[in-house]
């Protein structure tokens, strides 16, 4: 029996109970903290607070090898097998057999003929090489070489996500066999129907908290699942809706887009004052729409149009220069020069206005910086100041400001509001209003159903890379998005 | 946790473990504020400098601190020197140019071929630097295109230009040396302005103009922001693949330069010019403050990472030291210095 309540940063209180042959479910969205979690367990993370139980003993996990001798093995989502090494070489890395510092090659492969016989793959031969597996097959040297080990749990991050629906079948067959065997599976997914079908008991996290602990899976409603996965402390913080004039002109118009294998036939149009909304479930495609409108990902199939004249596929110049702002998924990946202070960050888009002959006037760049500053009230009030220093609030706002000081008329703000507090999200939707107010077309995607509903004045509902309806936001509700979306991604 | 120590550190929530050993960390977090701004990296430079002059002073006192010996050390940076701001640009990018001194060579056997050697017999010896610095501004521009167009890592890019270059050059050469007959050419790159040598007037130009490009245009920035975050630089609309085309031109450019030097130093052209220049090159720029990873550098470290390895191989030969024992302590010193930036280098807050 482990318990755990552990405090690292990404985690602000987590409680799991796992019990001997169960499959405990971890539900949360991206960003909830389920990935720390889990490290936590396997001995990457440490705790900052609380304490992990393990078989009723209080134990401390410094090293990945420290949580192998307790018998916890962990499978993550980038699977971490060599490709260039067997697959019996990739099951005993780290603990080859061996005799005299010469490794026993034949006892390896007979105990990995064994081990794979035991996962319902007898038939792959030890001696292959991993780079040559399926994702599927990579996932069970993986698995094996976790069995390798004596082990009592295992963490399997998203083992689904790189699996089609025969494989995943196959992968929940192994999954019963080791739960009979008595050893207990933590089992961690986004996907609402696995969770239906394999779990016994379910733990949910949001904001890097457990919303639910433990619940049994059959007597918990779907809806009660998502809701506390999605959450509801937004509410009411929304500024009233300012109705989009009848005469404003479209200004974007999405037709027929597709990327391959990701998402296809998304059709949609913005006026200028309008904001669009992009409902969905993490994995249905919106951040993908997103970055395809803003050339950011090369469209396979339709157009994108701004003011009525296309965009070129695949190339974020051109959309930019067009009056396209994207405010990536990932701030500090994607969006910010983390160790480049405020006023580089704001200009970033739009330098060359800054500059003569190619030679930047750094004192007209910070005015332009404060200027935003002050208007969007952001903190610190010091265009000096490297990006990374700043909280993710303070962070959105400098990506807000590189669109404002650009001067955009179709703004992309994907995630606008993850990892920033509740005060300082009163603060973003404000701004977002008054940007659609000065005349932006705005498309907004976010993981808080609740968020796009309260923001957007048309909302598409997406699942599985699909538009399943387009309807002004006052016509549905959280409930009426989550019944779409589930019955749009059974089918 | 001392109050100290959360300020200093103060840069926002990150991944890593906070649970890490806390004692003396505040003592260090003040100096390693001081020594990761970009003055006291610098600092850290004049000291090294200082030291090595002052070494110089006191084992060689009669010829190492007159001024014909500052000058000599001077020259010997210059080539080097010249290389090495090219270089600075492409590593603040996130890059790399392995094939920096095979092109210098390649443009020396080209400046200096039979039909070149004729046109400027015929005309002036001026197209003998265009085309030098052509073929050098060509060398890059292909590597650029390559890298940025044909995904090709840096690495592996410029380290085939490394060979095929050198293999062109004695094609070309014949694997002769090739004298440069102009003695306009000759000697205008041996002359004095002010008492010092055009060589060394070449090395400040170009180190102005890679400070200036660096710190004061729109190019600059945007090969700064490449090199710090190559996505976030692309999201905000900076076209990132021509960006990087022309880092690499410039690399190149300066090799061309370089290898006019080289003539000039050397009247002749050949294919053995310039080789493992860039190695010496990396060094300096890595001595001088600039991250392998990209996104922050300076010319001004460049410079005193360029002066400080002069100095040291003149102190040497000052003091009748073989060049094997002057090889060991430049590795030293390699190594002391990325140990040093690993330490007081902030971490970046980059998301992995």
């Amino acid at each position: 029996m482990t318990k755990a309540f552990a405090g690292v940063q990404a985690l602000r209180g987590v409680d799991l109970q796992v019990l001997p042959g169960e499959v405990h479910c971890i539900l949360g969205q991206n960003g909830a903290g389920k990935s720390t979690l889990i490290k936590t367990l396997a001995g990457v993370h440490r705790p900052d607070e609380g304490e992990i139980l393990w078989m009723g003993e209080s134990v401390d996990i410094p090293t990945p090898e420290a949580a192998l001798e307790l018998g916890i093995a962990t499978m993550y989502q980038e699977l971490d097998v060599v490709d260039g090494l067997t697959i019996a070489e990739n099951i005993f890395l780290g603990h080859e057999l061996a005799r005299g510092g010469f490794t026993r090659r034949s006892e390896a492969a007979a105990r990995t003929r064994e081990l794979l016989k035991r996962l319902g793959h007898g038939r792959l031969s030890p001696h292959t090489e991993v780079g040559r597996l399926s994702a599927a097959n990579k996932q069970i040297v993986s698995m094996a070489r976790a069995l390798s080990h004596d082990i009592k749990l295992i963490i399997m991050d998203e083992p689904s996500a790189v699996l089609d629906a025969e494989e995943v079948k196959n992968l929940f067959g192994v999954v019963r066999e080791l739960t009979a065997a008595g050893i207990a599976v933590i089992y961690i997914t986004h996907r609402l129907e696995e969770i239906r079908q394999i779990g016994d008991r379910i733990t949910v996290l949001k904001d890097g908290r457990s919303t639910a602990s433990g619940l049994p899976v059959a007597e918990t409603p779907t809806r009660e699942l998502i809701t506390r996965m999605t959450g509801r402390e937004v509410e009411n913080v929304f500024p009233p809706a300012v109705p989009v004039p009848g005469e404003a002109p479209v200004v974007l118009e999405v037709e027929d887009l597709g990327l391959a294998g990701v998402f296809r036939d998304v059709s949609f149009s913005v006026r200028a004052g309008e904001i669009v909304g992009l409902a969905g479930l993490v994995g249905s495609g919106r951040s993908e729409i997103l970055e395809t409108v803003y050339g950011a990902r090369r469209a396979t199939a339709g157009t994108v149009r701004v003011g009525g004249r296309p965009l070129r596929r695949g190339s974020v110049v051109s959309a930019v220069s067009a009056g396209v702002g994207l405010s990536p998924e990932e701030r500090k990946s994607q969006g910010l020069v983390l160790d480049e202070p405020i006023f580089v960050n704001v200009t970033l888009s739009s330098m060359s206005r800054f500059a003569k002959a190619g030679f930047l006037d750094e004192r007209a760049e910070r005015r332009a910086a404060e200027e935003q500053i002050a208007a969007l009230e952001l903190r610190p009030a010091n265009p000096d100041r490297p990006a990374m220093t700043l909280s993710g609030g303070n962070q959105q706002k400098i990506l807000l400001a590189r669109w404002l000081v650009h001067g955009t008329r179709v703004l992309l703000l994907d995630e606008p509001t993850r990892g920033v507090d509740v005060g300082a999200r009163a603060e973003i939707y404000g701004l977002i209003r008054r940007l659609a107010a000065a005349g932006n077309a705005i498309v907004i995607v976010s993981s808080e159903i609740e968020e796009v509903l309260g923001l957007a004045d048309t909302v598409l509902v997406v699942a599985d890379g699909q538009v399943l309806t387009t309807l002004p936001a006052s016509q549905i509700d959280e409930h009426g998005v989550l019944d779409l979306v589930m019955k749009g991604t059974a089918a | 946790m001392s109050e100290q120590t959360t300020t200093a550190a103060a840069t926002g929530p990150s991944p890593a473990p906070a649970g890490g050993p806390a004692r003396g960390a505040s003592a260090r977090a003040g100096l390693a504020g001081i020594l990761s701004g970009s003055v006291g990296r610098n600092l850290g430079l004049v000291v090294a400098l200082l030291l090595l002059v002052i070494v110089g002073a006191i084992t060689a006192p009669d010829t190492f601190l007159g001024v014909s010996n500052m000058l000599t050390v001077l020259r010997q940076a210059s080539i080097i020197g010249v290389i090495s701001i090219g270089m600075t640009l492409v590593i603040i990018a996130g890059g790399i140019d392995l094939s920096v001194g095979s092109v210098l060579g390649l443009a020396s056997v080209v400046a200096t071929l039979a039909a070149v050697q004729d046109l400027v017999d015929q005309t002036h010896w001026i197209f003998m630097v265009l085309i030098a610095l052509g073929v050098g501004l060509g060398a890059g521009l292909i590597n650029g295109i390559v890298i940025a167009y044909g995904k090709v890592v840096a690495f592996m890019a410029t380290l085939a230009m490394l060979v095929a270059a050198r293999g062109l050059a004695e094609i070309l050469a014949e694997r002769r040396t090739l004298v440069v007959g102009d003695r306009g050419f000759v000697s205008a790159l041996n002359q004095d302005l002010l008492g010092v040598d055009i060589l060394i007037w070449i090395f400040a130009l170009v180190a102005i103009g890679g400070w200036v490009l660096l710190n004061r245009t729109t190019f600059g920035r945007r090969t700064v922001a490449i090199g710090g975050n190559r996505e976030a630089a692309r999201l905000a609309g900076i076209d990132v693949r021509r960006h990087t085309m022309w880092l690499y031109a410039i690399a190149g450019l300066c090799a061309g330069i370089a290898a006019v030097m080289m003539l000039g130093r050397t009247t002749a052209g050949t294919s053995t010019h310039g080789q493992l220049l860039e190695l010496d090159a990396i060094a300096a720029v890595v001595v001088g403050g600039t991250l392998l990873v990209g996104g922050r550098g300076t010319v001004t470290g460049t410079v005193f990472g360029v002066l400080i390895f002069a100095t040291l191989s003149n102190v040497f030969v000052q003091n009748n030291l073989s060049s094997s024992v002057q090889a060991v302590a430049k590795g030293v010193i390699i190594v002391i210095a990325v140990l040093l930036q690993q330490r007081f280098a902030k971490p970046t807050g980059r998301a992995s």
